[in-house]
């Protein structure tokens, strides 16, 4: 701080710490605060506000509770409150889509980041992060229009005779892993190739020359290089997954739920603001024990993941 | 133009740690004075004091007889170099020299003019329009030189600047710092851990150790006449030979030491701890015993260095002594194992204690 | 690493960059098909009747309008707060730097859902309605963190002798600002506005609960998709990939040139060393 104010003097670090502030406190910490809050009162009309009816209670969260169906979590049939079963579908599959992503992506960042030649990269780079850029509803519409019924992947494959009638691609969470692995694979390529490639070439040379088999390789000495890069591909991944709305609400079928969509019917449909926050919050609970797990599981700080 | 500064009773702490302890010394204007010293002697931290980077836990510093304190290093009446030169990467070399300018609301044509003159002056006419990374290192130094002068500072501060060139190219640039010093008159104030530099380039040096100033003489002094052991031994090469005074008194004493008992020059201060000081070169190999301060060695090891021969000899009791002859083309190089004298003039030996009020 | 086992690699990064390109070329060709329902096949002759109707279609104007306000206001706040954070925090070590870090990239992890509601309820309850207003408040509380994290990794490469040169020359703090700490940072900051701009283009979530009843495209967007669709919305795709296509092309060229440029200085300078020796 002392340092601040012999570099830019008074006024300028003044206006620096006011403009983090503002950023940190009515950007950030009060509108979670103001959530927080609002999450243990009552749906009340206008007039009702802060009158005798207007008292904390955990009510909203018991919603949770409500209404028990019958459903299936990959396969095994459970009997449990529908919110329940749609928050731990959401979790499974955002779980699901990060391990698919990870398959993919970790061959394509070695690739890039140990075999292919420096040259050619930029060039690579480009051409992948294109796709990124195009915005992400578009690239849920592409996938709408391809797994259509009478698309372009049903067209395709009966052309090759691969099968004998259309498959109804969009069928319970289906579309939506679809969606989600093509949306967000890139968030685990970019954070996977940073930590590969700060890997010395050498260690994989001597393992080759020491007689390690290629899989040995990875598993003893990329791998475990790779970790932080892993981890926060992982947490990023698993977060814009469970926290998409775009993606469940175009490529969901009349039989899928995403937790986010509970939410919004909430505040949307219902216009119950305070049960949809005791939701949000109840997500953004998830998401901090998620992202605690991660870093405990890995081993890796803050600083390593948000890269 | 030029002003001279003094430092008096500057302290300057870190914590606990204290960085500069108590140093006194008036550097003289249009003076070239260098403080020496290794890396964590606290030399930096004066320059960084002196240029407003810093401030002093205790004392004051004066610049042309006026108090710093308070002053920004905007204010200032010093311009510095610093130890990685600092130029701007992203302004051509002209808009490097005259930014001093620049922000003191000079207009763009008087700039460029004067860039051009700075230009001329340290050798480097075409570099204007050139950026940094196009230059050499030692383009990139009197760059920077240029840069510190177009402010028409009173004093200039130097961070070790040379130390990041080659050994040719940094014999090559001290002379030419001291031409520019002595073109334009200005004080300089020069930091280096590198003695040769100190002693070529200053008209005093001030060698520092642990925070506190040693010894402020001129080069030739502090080689010849160093007041205490630290001095004697960064200063230079040293034989040190451990023991205690015989007869106290001024001038020249009695001291003895495990391989006998020597004559040598007793300075005011050798009180306490002391030590004999003998440079290598002012010892003399003889076939036979000299008449005083000798002792016989066997000869153990012989290295040609060019310009000079060094000998090291074991005595009796394994101590190791050196002695350097200079090779005037005809010096006899003795084989390794021959028995031999050595001995050293008492004027040439010093008495002295470890350091200075420590 | 053999040579079989690198042609595999090869093949693979094929399939993928196919499987990225694939979607978006369906999509973008699904705009020349003459058939009221988006698809390449089957294929009904090539019109170009679709993007007539994109131009006649004001609302998407309109939603792309308020797209590009609400993305230039994100942009403009967001890289101010995040350069004035970046230098903040830079100074700063310790414990209140990890607390104060954690707080700042908190947002990039949190549900866009959470940000958007938790902005809404916030700015209701002093009585600032919902709006597009909002939707730039919530958008800022996450992308200000984006360039807050590259201006500072810009800060690291930051050589803070060249402040104290520029201080010890004469120059005020302002002056210092200005012509050597923001010169520097500009790489940062240029990119940081672009990805600020691009995210808030993106953003779906925050402004859905935050918008009130105005439109940005990508909502307009959706909400199309989910009410019946025309191939208007590939009309718009295909000028949109082509749109970044030719940005992408411009950044890349650019950065290109300014390597070149740089790698030619450097080895002026070089040759300049070595003829000194």
């Amino acid at each position: 701080m002392q340092d601040l104010l012999r570099r830019y003097g008074a006024a300028l670090t003044a206006a620096f710490i006011l403009l983090t502030g503002f950023w940190l406190l009515v950007l950030v910490i009060l509108p979670n605060i103001t959530l927080f809050e609002a999450s243990f009162r009552p749906y009340l009309p206008v007039v009702d506000v802060g009158g005798p009816r207007d008292t904390y209670s955990l009510n909203n969260y018991a919603k949770i509770l409500d209404n028990s169906v019958d459903g299936s979590i990959l396969g095994i049939p459970v009997h449990m409150p529908v919110h329940i079963l749609t928050f731990l579908l959401t979790i499974t599959y955002s779980a699901l889509v990060t391990i698919l992503c990870f398959c993919l992506a970790y061959p394509l960042a070695f690739y890039l980041s140990k075999v292919v030649s420096p040259r050619s990269l930029p060039t690579l780079f480009l051409m992948l992060f294109v796709p990124l850029w195009v915005s992400e509803v578009l690239r849920a519409f592409a996938w709408y229009i391809i797994l259509a019924l009478k698309g372009p992947l049903n067209w395709f494959l009966l052309t090759l005779g691969l099968i004998d009638a259309p498959v109804r691609w969009i069928a319970g969470y289906d579309g939506i892993i679809i969606g989600l692995v093509y949306t967000y694979v890139l968030f685990m390529v970019f954070p996977i190739y940073n930590a590969i490639q700060s890997l010395d070439t050498n260690q994989i040379e001597a393992a080759d020359d020491l007689g390690a088999s290629w899989w040995r390789i990875h598993w003893r000495i990329v791998l475990p290089h790779s970790k932080p890069g892993i981890a926060s591909g992982a947490v990023m991944v698993f977060m814009l997954s469970a926290g998409s709305l775009l993606v469940p609400s175009l490529l969901g079928s009349p039989n899928s739920n995403w937790f986010t969509q509970t939410i919004q019917q909430w505040m949307l449909e219902s216009q119950d603001w305070n049960t949809g926050s005791a939701y949000a919050f109840m997500l953004l609970i998830l998401c901090t024990v998620f992202v605690s797990l991660v870093m405990r599981l890995f081993r890796v700080k803050l600083t390593d993941i948000a890269k | 133009m030029s002003a001279g500064i003094d430092l008096d009773n500057v302290c300057c702490d870190f914590g606990s740690f204290r960085a500069v302890d108590h140093v006194n010394v008036n550097i003289q204007p249009g003076e070239f004075f260098s403080f020496l010293g290794p890396s964590g002697c606290g030399k930096t931290t004066i320059l960084r004091m002196i240029s407003g980077f810093t401030d002093p836990s205790s004392g004051a510093i004066r610049i042309g007889g006026k108090d710093m304190k308070g002053q920004r290093p905007n204010q200032r009446p010093t311009a510095l170099i610093f130890q990685n030169l600092a130029l701007f990467p992203l302004m051509p070399i002209w808009e490097n020299i005259s930014f001093g300018l620049e922000v003191r609301g000079v207009d763009k044509a008087t700039r460029r003019k004067k860039a051009d003159e700075l230009l001329a002056l340290v050798d480097l006419p075409d570099a204007g329009d050139k950026m940094v990374s196009q230059l050499s290192g030692g383009q990139k130094q009197r760059v920077a030189i240029a840069r510190a002068l177009a402010v028409e500072p009173s004093v200039m501060l130097l961070d070790e600047p040379l130390s990041a060139l080659d050994l040719k190219l940094r014999q090559h640039m001290r002379a030419e710092l001291r031409a520019i010093q002595k073109r334009t008159g200005v004080t300089f104030i020069y930091i280096t851990h590198d003695q040769g530099e100190a002693l070529a380039m200053s008209d005093r040096v001030g060698v520092m150790s642990q925070g506190r100033l040693q010894q402020v003489a001129n080069p030739r002094d502090i080689y010849n006449n160093p007041v205490n052991g630290f001095v004697a031994s960064f200063v230079g090469e040293n034989n040190i030979l451990p023991g205690s005074v015989q007869n106290p008194g001024a001038g020249i004493a009695s001291f003895e030491t495990a391989i006998g008992t020597f004559r040598a020059r007793l300075g005011d201060q050798s009180k306490g701890d002391v030590k004999l000081y003998v440079r290598p070169e002012h010892m003399t190999l003889l076939a036979a015993a000299g008449a005083e301060n000798s002792v016989p060695v066997t000869v153990a090891d012989v290295s040609f260095e060019g310009n000079f021969i060094a000998v090291q000899g074991v005595t009796a009791n394994g101590t190791t002594l050196t002695a350097e002859l200079r090779n005037d083309g005809s010096a006899t190089v003795p084989a390794p194992g021959t028995q031999m004298h050595m001995t050293f003039d008492a004027a040439r030996a010093a008495i002295l204690p470890n350091t200075t009020g420590a | 690493m053999t040579n079989p086992r690198k042609l595999l690699g090869h093949i693979y990064m094929g399939t993928f960059l196919l499987y990225l390109i694939i979607p978006l070329v369906i999509m973008a060709g699904a705009a020349f098909n003459d058939s009221k329902l988006p698809s390449v096949v089957p294929w009904k002759g090539t019109t170009g009747r679709w993007f007539v109707d994109l131009w006649n279609d004001s609302a998407i104007w309109f939603a792309f309008r308020n797209t590009l306000l609400v993305a230039a206001a994100v942009a403009i706040i967001a890289v101010i707060i995040g350069t004035a954070s970046a230098i903040l925090i830079n100074s700063i070590s310790g414990r209140v730097r990890s607390v104060l870090y954690g707080v700042m990239v908190a947002p990039i992890l949190a549900p866009g859902a959470v940000i958007g509601i938790s902005t809404l309820l916030m700015w209701d309850k002093i009585g600032v309605g919902s709006g597009l207003h909002l939707s730039v408040l919530g958008q800022v509380s996450y992308i200000a963190a984006f360039v807050m994290l590259l201006v500072l990794a810009r800060l690291q490469s930051f050589d803070q002798g060249l402040e104290e040169a520029a201080l010890d020359l004469g120059a005020s703090h302002a002056q210092v600002m200005r012509r050597i700490l923001l010169p520097h940072l500009y790489p940062a900051i240029g990119a940081g506005a672009a990805i600020a701009f691009f995210q808030s283009i993106e953003n779906f979530n925050v402004t859905l609960f935050t918008r009130g009843t105005s439109n940005t495209l990508t909502v307009y967007v959706f909400s199309k998709v989910r009410s019946g669709i025309t191939p208007t919305i590939n009309a718009l795709a295909f000028l949109l990939i082509v749109a970044t296509l030719v940005l992408a092309l411009v950044y890349e060229t650019n950065r290109r040139r300014k390597a070149k440029l740089e790698a030619a200085r450097e080895a002026e300078g070089r040759r300049a060393s070595e003829l000194e020796e």
